[in-house]
């Protein structure tokens, strides 16, 4: 059982000029690699969201702290499954003054899945890298304790990737019997 | 001497009525509480519906001082082994009461990470369907379950002969 | 036996213990240092050294870790493998490391500590998690958009009006929904009262776990009032999948305002005195004050937010940096603290309830008549009534509730400010009826993070304070 639900989700369109906040615009400046966009919502700003190559991560990270991005809030991974890279790490900090939120999503490959870890920029990223790594396998290089956090520890698979089965037993009904 | 023979004669099977009936009056819980049927678990015993009427006055941490395990919340894999240590750790006789669709069968997560019902892990005495149940359901499969013990149809050794 | 003791007189030789020959274990060596290094680094997984299947204590009964089950071993923390490194100062015998947990009366839910202790004193704290772990973002991506609220709402489930939120508000920025008046304005009304709700439980447990025990009692009282008003308007005391993508599952029930303000007279009326309970006694002030401290620094850098943050003096609160579903037109303060500590967490929340106390008196007020959902025939089910009348109706129903309606292709973070602080969801649709993933950021995930930051050398019994001030909900934790 594989993909549900159609076809694998687009990345969101990036507009082809800078983006219009100061402390993205001093991001953009100082990493060309980094493609930043918008993603627009309804009766509220717009998501501004980069996407940084792997190995830029860290320096990425570190110079949105040294901005002022210095509340860690969230690191997920989502497998993509059929498109290249299978996995996206999206990583979530927020600056509190003047209060702006950034998402990163980083691109992980399938074959090489690990990334390097962040925990030295912000330490709460710690329990995220490794339910990411628990869920999903992705390494952490530089973590300092990358064991399964949620499931037990003697666990095979990661069981939110996309081939990996939701796990389900047949349920049985009443009727199930009479319908010989 | 026998084995577990059945009691037999006037004497013992009132015995064993007075003891069943005894049981059920002072019946206390172990804390087993695991998710959101535990908030209930709790408001059931708070004042607005109250278990301590019925002789549940005091929920045990310790399971060597409980007889009865309301699984209050969904089990998952990683638990498991604990609700079973837990259980054996409490001593004879002792009941189980399975609270809520995920204790009994796994409610409406059907997948890797939940033992399917609590039962697969521990003998459960009886199933209180809900989701949660609220106080007075939780209540309802108490009283049935002493009423089950009180009438014998839940068995538990008396008398060792 | 002639070596007894002789108790009587006070001539007493510790008794020497030999070695049992048959397990093949040697005496553990006198030196202390040499003892230390026996007790180092092991990583599970990698080749046994020696000294695990030795004896561990002097005279102690040989509890042998069965070797096919190094994860049971772990489990009941005989094995601690992690590579901290031992303190030279104090002998590795005068260090005891127990497990608060999984089952313990005080834990909150299922949340395991493994802790370090020297005497009555906390050297290092490890929490250990997943004990909850339900699937539900595997589960999320076999339900359908309007099943959603049914599987998020049990995560958090002591606030599941904003978990539906977040889920219904993330959906509704995909398929550029906006919300009517009066949806919005019942779904303030119904976050907040479950903020109160919320905060009087927490109150009660704090009370419960300092040993106030009435305050237990007194808090459940209240909650019943607020739980009697969310089943008269959903239908559950609890869980109640109310807050749907398209609005609100039903309109307000007739006589509502008659309960709202009785909700307004009684909850202040007892929040009073229960602050005249706590505030000026001394066992309280003396369990709560100055105990388990969190800098401003280390909380942004754990993502701690909520209470928590805002008792340490951070100013964040997402209804006023990123306000969702109109609450910026009522009129509310945030309550800061300044120490960071239990007592302050206690003197935030109480006014949080009060501020909310505050917002559900305007929307009260100022409720506007109109819809309770978006009027899009493809995402909202149509009235019972109309099924009967027209195909359409008909169709769009057995649509929405067989297949279910179809999401745009995208990704998008929402959060809400849950009473326990920043409660998140990462979206991502792939244009079907079904998220392709659903990440929830819980935010007792982030304070069971920050819990060593908050323990450092504190003894037990404030570990229990502190660990009752942050509020966590293990289903936030673990999903």
């Amino acid at each position: 059982m594989t993909a549900k639900g159609g076809e694998v989700p687009p990345e969101a369109q990036a507009p082809p000029e800078l983006p219009n906040h100061p402390l993205l615009s001093e991001l953009a400046a100082s990493f060309e690699e980094v493609s930043f966009s918008q993603v627009p919502r309804v009766e509220a700003g717009p998501q501004d969201t980069a996407l940084v190559p792997r190995e830029q991560i860290v320096a990425f990270m570190e110079a949105a702290f040294d901005l002022g991005y210095r509340m860690f809030v969230d690191l997920c991974a989502v497998d993509y499954f059929r498109r290249d890279p299978r996995f996206e790490v999206v990583v979530n900090v927020l600056a509190l003054d003047p209060p702006h939120r950034l998402i990163v999503r980083v691109g992980v490959p399938a074959d090489d899945p690990t990334m390097p870890s962040i925990t030295g920029v912000y330490p709460g990223a710690n329990f995220y890298e490794r339910e990411a790594f628990d869920l999903f396998g992705i390494q952490f290089a530089g973590h300092p304790d990358l064991t399964r956090i949620l499931l037990p520890d003697d666990w095979e698979g990661h069981p939110l990737r996309k081939d990996y089965e939701v796990g389900s037993v047949p349920v049985q009904f009443k009727g199930a019997h009479r319908a010989e | 001497m026998a084995g577990a023979a059945e009691p037999s004669g006037f004497l013992l099977t009132s015995l064993e009525k007075g003891v069943n009936w005894a049981r059920t009056q002072s019946m206390w819980p172990a804390t087993f509480g695991l998710a959101c049927c535990a908030i209930e678990m709790m408001a059931a015993g708070a004042a607005h519906n109250d278990l301590a009427r019925f002789g549940m006055e005091v929920f045990r941490a310790s399971p060597r001082q409980a007889d009865l395990m309301i699984v209050a919340g969904r089990v998952s894999q990683k638990m498991a082994p604990v609700l079973r240590q837990v259980y054996d750790q409490m001593a004879e006789p002792k009941w189980v009461i399975s609270m809520g669709a995920c204790a009994s069968t796994g409610g409406m997560f059907n997948n890797y990470a939940l033992v399917q019902g609590v039962d697969e892990v521990v003998p459960v005495d009886m199933y209180v369907p809900g989701c949660p149940p609220g106080p007075q359901s939780l209540m309802h499969g108490i009283l049935s379950l002493q009423a089950q013990i009180t009438s014998g149809e839940i068995k538990r050794p008396v008398v060792q002969l | 036996m002639s070596d007894t003791p002789n108790f009587a007189t006070g001539d007493v030789e510790a008794p020497t213990i030999e070695a049992p020959d048959a397990v093949g274990a040697e005496a553990p060596p006198e030196d202390a240092a040499e003892r230390r290094e026996l007790h180092d680094i092991w990583v599970a997984g990698t080749e046994e050294p020696e000294w695990v299947s030795q004896a561990t204590d002097e005279g102690a009964q040989e509890l042998l870790p069965d070797a096919e089950e190094p994860a049971l071993a772990v489990q009941r923390g005989t094995l601690v493998d992690d590579d901290y490194v031992a303190d030279d100062t104090v002998a590795a015998d005068e260090r005891q490391i127990i497990n608060l947990g999984p089952q313990h009366p005080s834990t909150h839910g299922v949340l395991r500590l493994q802790l370090e202790l020297e005497g009555e004193t906390i050297r290092r704290v490890k929490p250990i998690i997943g004990y909850l772990h339900t699937g539900m973002e595997k589960t999320a991506e076999t339900l359908t958009f309007l099943q959603g609220p049914t599987n998020v709402t049990r995560m958090d489930y002591l606030s599941p009006f904003h978990n539906e939120l977040c889920f219904s508000l993330a959906v509704e920025h995909l398929l550029e929904l906006p919300m009517p008046p009066r949806a919005k304005a019942i779904r303030v009304l119904m976050t907040e009262l479950n903020r109160i709700a919320s905060h009087l439980l927490w109150l009660a447990t704090q009370g419960m776990d300092i040993g106030a025990l009435s305050m237990m009692l007194y808090g459940w009282r209240e909650r019943e009032r607020l739980l009697e008003f969310f089943e008269k308007t959903t239908g559950l005391r609890m869980n109640h999948n109310y807050i749907r993508p398209g609005g609100v599952a039903a309109d307000l029930p007739d006589g509502w305002e008659e309960d709202i303000e009785d909700i307004l007279k009684g909850v202040p009326a007892s929040v009073a005195e229960y602050e005249e309970l706590l505030n000026e006694n001394p066992i309280f002030l003396d369990r709560t004050q100055g105990v388990g401290i969190i800098t401003p620094e280390e909380a942004m850098a754990y993502g701690v937010s909520g209470p928590i943050a805002r008792a340490a003096g951070i100013q964040l609160d997402l209804r006023r940096v990123a306000p969702y579903s109109g609450i910026e037109q009522y009129d509310f303060e945030i309550p800061v603290g300044k120490h960071g500590d239990v007592y302050d967490r206690y003197t935030v929340r109480v006014a949080e309830i009060r501020e909310s106390l505050k917002i559900v008196s305007q929307v009260l007020e100022t409720m506007p008549a109109g819809d309770y959902r978006a009027e899009d025939r493809k995402v909202t089910p149509p009235p019972r009534k109309r099924i009967d009348e027209s195909m359409e109706a008909l169709i769009h129903h057995f649509k929405i509730f067989t297949e279910g309606f179809k999401v745009p292709a995208g990704a998008i973070w929402q959060s809400v400010e849950s009473p326990r602080g920043e409660l998140g969801m990462y979206l991502v649709s792939a244009g079907g009826p079904r998220p392709w993933r659903l990440h929830v950021r819980g935010p007792s995930f982030a304070a069971v993070q920050a819990l060593p930051v908050m323990l450092t050398d504190s003894l037990i019994a404030d570990m229990i304070s502190t660990l009752a001030s942050s509020d966590p909900v293990l289903g936030d934790v673990d999903r």
